[in-house]
């Protein structure tokens, strides 16, 4: 590489080095890691409300805390990582990419010590979601208290 | 025919944010907020319910589940409460999904040593 490249051929040889990627390809994988993982969800559901007798809210939370928990142990094989280079979205939009997200930063930085670094990393992910759900969720809150209030509803 | 509704479903939903990625850069993280907040507002319009009776997990195991979630949480706790379940409802729903990545997060930071990997 020159030292004194110009802005246009600079830019070119970021086009030729950024991989190229299909994006009919990454849909199609992320519908198959995507669906299968919510199959996976299906399935304990299912199981725990047939043999456990659980209703149908318990079995979601069943649900929920199982995929969470194979999620953070398949992040802890340093698997997960995997599953999500070929899923791309598909492993990402499932609770199972929110777990992974909570996890890998919890693990990644323990050096940093048991407060600021586990306390504080393990909300990087976490923390925004957690924010912008409960902020959202409050104001249609509201929305729905005023309309109840005034009738219409 | 449950489980071939969670596949198509859910995959669907996983295309969606994929080609939202695809086509606007956006970060993983913000791809989540964005999940999370649809899963309300589309659980407030009464969209999501009837959505969910029909794909089950393929609606509820992705995060706009996560989202509805909360959203019934806060209805149901203004319902009960009035004004003060605002501040109720929303966590109560979000407590169990929350706890377990927390905790288990947690104890896996406990026993598993950060790797490093070759990309």
């Amino acid at each position: 590489m020159k030292y004194n490249q110009s802005h246009t051929e600079y830019n070119k040889y970021v086009e030729i080095v950024t991989p190229k990627h299909s994006t009919f390809k990454n849909c199609l994988n992320a519908f198959w890691v995507g669906g299968l993982i919510c199959v996976l969800g299906q399935l304990i559901h299912n199981v725990s409300m047939e043999y456990f007798d659980l209703n149908k809210d318990d079995a979601g939370s069943v649900t929920s805390i199982f995929l969470i928990l194979i999620s953070v142990l398949l992040t802890g094989f340093n698997l997960y990582k995997k599953i999500a280079k070929v899923g791309g979205a598909g492993a990402l939009v499932p609770i199972t990419g929110f777990a992974n997200s909570v996890a890998s930063p919890t693990i990644e930085y323990q050096k940093e010590g048991e407060v600021f670094g586990k306390g504080v990393k393990i909300f990087t992910i976490a923390g925004p979601v957690i924010l912008f759900g409960i902020f959202t969720s409050w104001v249609a809150g509201l929305i729905y208290w005023i309309l109840l209030s005034i009738g219409l509803l | 025919m449950d489980y071939i509704k969670a596949f198509i479903i859910g995959g669907i939903i996983c295309v969606f944010a994929q080609i939202l990625m695809d086509n606007t850069k956006l970060m993983p993280g913000r791809i989540m907020v964005l999940l999370v907040c649809a899963g309300v507002i589309l659980g407030a319009i009464g969209v999501y319910e009837p959505f969910a009776n029909f794909a089950k997990a393929g609606a509820t195991v992705p995060l706009t589940g996560f989202g509805y979630n909360l959203w019934v949480g806060i209805k149901e706790s203004v319902n009960q409460d009035g004004l003060l379940g605002l501040f109720r409802g929303g966590f109560k729903m979000a407590a169990v999904g929350t706890s377990a990545a927390l905790i288990f997060s947690y104890l896996a930071s406990l026993i598993f040593k950060p790797k490093i990997t070759k990309n």
